[in-house]
């Protein structure tokens, strides 16, 4: 008599002895994979094999669009990788032409740069737990994690007039003037999520369903971490302390007290603490921002690279001179290799950006956190469950839109 | 930092050295391409150095640029060392009819993915690895998108007076 | 009037095609079809603060033998194309397609080979929203326009092969 148990993973015997394994394509189109993701797994049982994921369904040619536009005509196209960390990946874009044409930012703009960044980085850090919480079963997460949501993006509205694809922070500086309740809006916010968050650490943290589906789950080493070139919470889960804000600062996280929390396991329960704990942080650094923030332009004054304000441009000629120029003709970059990493809520991203002295990029990469880590997801299903599987890639938080450019 | 790479990689494979630079503060070295193993292998053997991330691996088309005269491709490894907090880049350049390379798939597991995107958007192959087919772009589409002479394939949109006719291709 | 007045109040008249319209606009169950940045405000428009759930699309249905709404919600690239036709021709009769963003209207912001340029040039399209993304708002518009066209469909329209009244 043939036994059957696929729960515990035994395996499917015919009767001539022969065991087979099953293929399933967790297509394009599922309501786990966040966005347009396709892995083919090949079960034993309900034991996963091989996982493998298959890219691509949503490459836009982003990197190729930004070589034929001039440097500040490629700004928006940088805000839709990483759809919920907008105002990072302009931060990273800025800086990297910024580093190339050798440009220096008023300190006022140093500052609202980070605090921008920093609930960015709460509010990425938010839309990841709403939908990990409901992969894994507690949907009520996903409302709440949405109304958060929302007061962050009042602000994004507040400061450029856009809600998600915000292209508030240029080269030079940012687009428009920090509106004149800035302060006293982020401070509101702040403080509301602070205190909600005790709420979802309540339903979540010490709840028992949840420590069984992540804990031991989606467990990857400190070694193959590195080798894996992974970076962000996965590799600080598995205890290796790299976060770019400390390693190589930029745009004055120097002069800020922050902690980066480490991990030990390495499982999908430590990514969830650290990403926690990062959203807390993150929080102490927008406080720390508007207590520091001095005044001043918030741009910077180099005619005929950077666009002069608007205020200007509209009374003074030097400056529509300039404006007109710069808009149709661009700026001549010099010939060389930059390379700028940021801090982004996936991981370590960057923008390596070739100049070829003309005024358009001779190549513009992104080094995608999220593609990289989505490669070691072959090694993090290996050997689970398959309902593992669903836990692993929320585990590593993509965006596909970052994964496919 | 710098000079301890610098040192290291001066004393012990000058042979594949062909430049070092500077530009915005950032230490490149352009290597040759057979030389890419051995140095990879003296970094990860290297404990004081300790290079141990490969961060990021892409391709650089020089097509109708001065620069082309030293090799049309220029692949660019970017290299990080964690505990010493050091980024450095390893550049080399390949010749335009049939670029190839070394992988470094046994090395770096973490090259996989890149080494494939490479491929997928320039063309160019690396010797040895274990998959090297198509990530990014869709099966049919034919040609290496990333390169220069590959067109954007830009499309004029419909106006009032073109709104009837098929939409025009601008390459 | 003469005959209304004769019957008991509990009995309602009114025609055939009122009637189905009245069910096929205030419980359609969309498609959960997020492709990209506009998946992200779509779900917004389904989360607490602006709550989709009352105009009748409380379930948004993995499967797409199970919707009868399709929002097509970012950019559609060429390799995905045939996998939006194929969930589109999996949907069951009656459906209908909001095309939602400046990607799927048109192409958007990204006019290069790798994106299809709106669409509609594979699936038939019925409300188009504008909008990169299109605040919550735009898309309940949106949702209401397409229910006014709903309510001026009749049973008797010949349907095409896909379900599409096309007289």
């Amino acid at each position: 008599m043939e036994q059957r148990s696929a729960a515990r993973g035994d395996q499917v015997t015919t009767t001539t002895g022969e065991t087979k394994t099953v293929t399933i394509n967790m297509g394009p189109q599922h309501p786990s994979t966040h966005g347009v993701l396709r892995v083919v797994v090949e079960l034993d049982g309900e034991r996963v094999i091989s996982a493998k994921p298959v890219v691509g369904y949503l490459h836009t040619g982003i990197e190729k669009t930004m070589e034929s536009k001039l440097y500040h005509l490629a700004l928006p196209c940088t805000d839709r990788m990483d759809y919920l960390n907008p105002m990072g990946n302009n931060l990273c874009y800025s800086l990297a032409v910024e580093k190339l044409m050798e440009i220096e930012v008023p300190e006022k703009v140093k500052y609202a740069r980070v605090c921008l960044a920093e609930l960015t980085r709460v509010n990425s850090h938010l839309v990841w737990l709403g939908t990990h919480a409901l992969d894994l079963g507690a949907m009520s997460m996903l409302l709440y994690a949405f109304r958060e949501r929302e007061l962050i993006v009042d602000i994004y509205e507040a400061c450029g007039g856009q809600r998600m694809m915000t292209s508030y922070i240029r080269i030079g500086g940012l687009a428009y003037d920090l509106p004149k309740d800035f302060d006293k809006k982020v401070r509101n916010v702040v403080n509301t999520i602070r205190k909600r968050m005790v709420d979802y650490e309540t339903l979540l943290t010490n709840n028992q369903i949840f420590i069984n589906r992540t804990k031991g789950v989606a467990v990857i080493s400190a070694e193959d971490a590195i080798n894996w070139s992974l970076s962000g919470p996965l590799l600080r889960g598995s205890g290796v302390n790299y976060d770019v804000r400390k390693a190589q600062p930029y745009s004055g996280y120097e002069k800020f007290d922050f902690e980066v929390p480490l991990g030990k396991h390495g499982d999908a329960y430590d990514r969830y603490l650290i990403r926690l704990t990062e959203i807390r942080q993150s929080l102490r650094i927008c406080e720390q921002a508007l207590d520091g923030m001095p005044e001043g332009p918030y741009r910077a004054h180099v005619p005929g690279v950077v666009l002069p304000p608007k205020e200007d441009v509209l009374f003074k000629m030097e400056s529509m001179i300039f404006h007109f120029k710069i808009i149709t003709e661009g700026f001549k970059a010099p010939t060389g290799t930059v390379y700028q990493a940021v801090e982004s809520p996936k991981g370590e991203l960057g923008m390596m950006i070739t100049g070829d002295g003309t005024n358009k990029p001779r190549r513009v990469r992104v080094r995608p956190p999220s593609f990289i880590n989505l490669a070691s997801l072959a090694k993090l299903a290996e050997g689970g469950l398959f309902s593992d599987v669903v836990c692993a890639i929320g585990s590593i938080d993509i965006v596909l839109g970052e994964v496919d450019r | 930092m710098k000079d301890a790479v610098r040192e290291f990689l001066t004393t012990n494979f000058s042979e594949f050295l062909v430049q070092e630079e500077n530009f915005r503060d950032l230490q490149s070295f352009t290597i040759k391409a057979d030389g890419l193993i051995s140095i990879i292998e003296g970094f990860l053997a290297n404990d004081q150095l300790a290079v141990n991330h490969l961060s990021d691996v892409t391709a650089v088309d020089w097509l109708d640029h001065p620069e082309e005269e030293k090799g049309r491709f220029e692949v660019i490894f970017n290299l990080y060392s964690i505990k010493n907090r050091h980024r450095f880049l390893l550049k080399v350049r390949l010749p335009a009819d049939n670029p190839t390379i070394p992988t470094l798939t046994e090395h770096f597991a973490g090259a996989n993915w890149t080494e494939r995107e490479v491929f997928d958007l320039f063309g160019v192959v690396f010797e040895g690895h274990p998959e090297l087919t198509k990530i990014l772009t869709p099966d049919d589409l034919e040609g290496h998108p990333l390169r220069r002479d590959f067109p954007l394939t830009y499309e004029v949109p419909h106006f009032s007076w073109n709104k009837d006719l098929p939409p025009e291709v601008i390459k | 009037m003469g005959l209304e007045e004769k019957i008991p109040d509990s009995i309602m008249l009114t025609t055939l095609d009122k009637m189905v319209n009245w069910a096929h606009k205030r419980s359609m169950w969309p498609l959960g079809f997020g492709l990209a940045c506009c998946a992200i405000e779509m779900i917004s428009s389904f989360a607490a603060h602006f709550d989709l759930a009352r105009y009748g699309m409380e379930v948004m249905r993995p499967s797409p033998r199970q919707a009868d709404l399709m929002i097509v919600a970012g950019r559609v690239s060429m390799k995905m194309a045939p996998v939006v036709k194929t969930l589109y021709e999996q949907m069951p009769n009656p459906k209908w397609v909001i095309s939602m963003g400046a990607c799927a209207s048109c192409g958007g912001v990204f006019n290069n080979y790798a994106i299809l340029q709106g669409v509609d040039r594979i699936i038939p399209v019925d409300v188009y929203i504008p909008g990169c993304p299109p605040r919550p708002e735009q898309l309940m518009e949106g949702i209401l326009k397409l229910q006014e066209q709903l309510g001026r469909e009749s049973v008797k329209d010949v349907r095409e092969e896909w379900g599409r009244k096309i007289a």
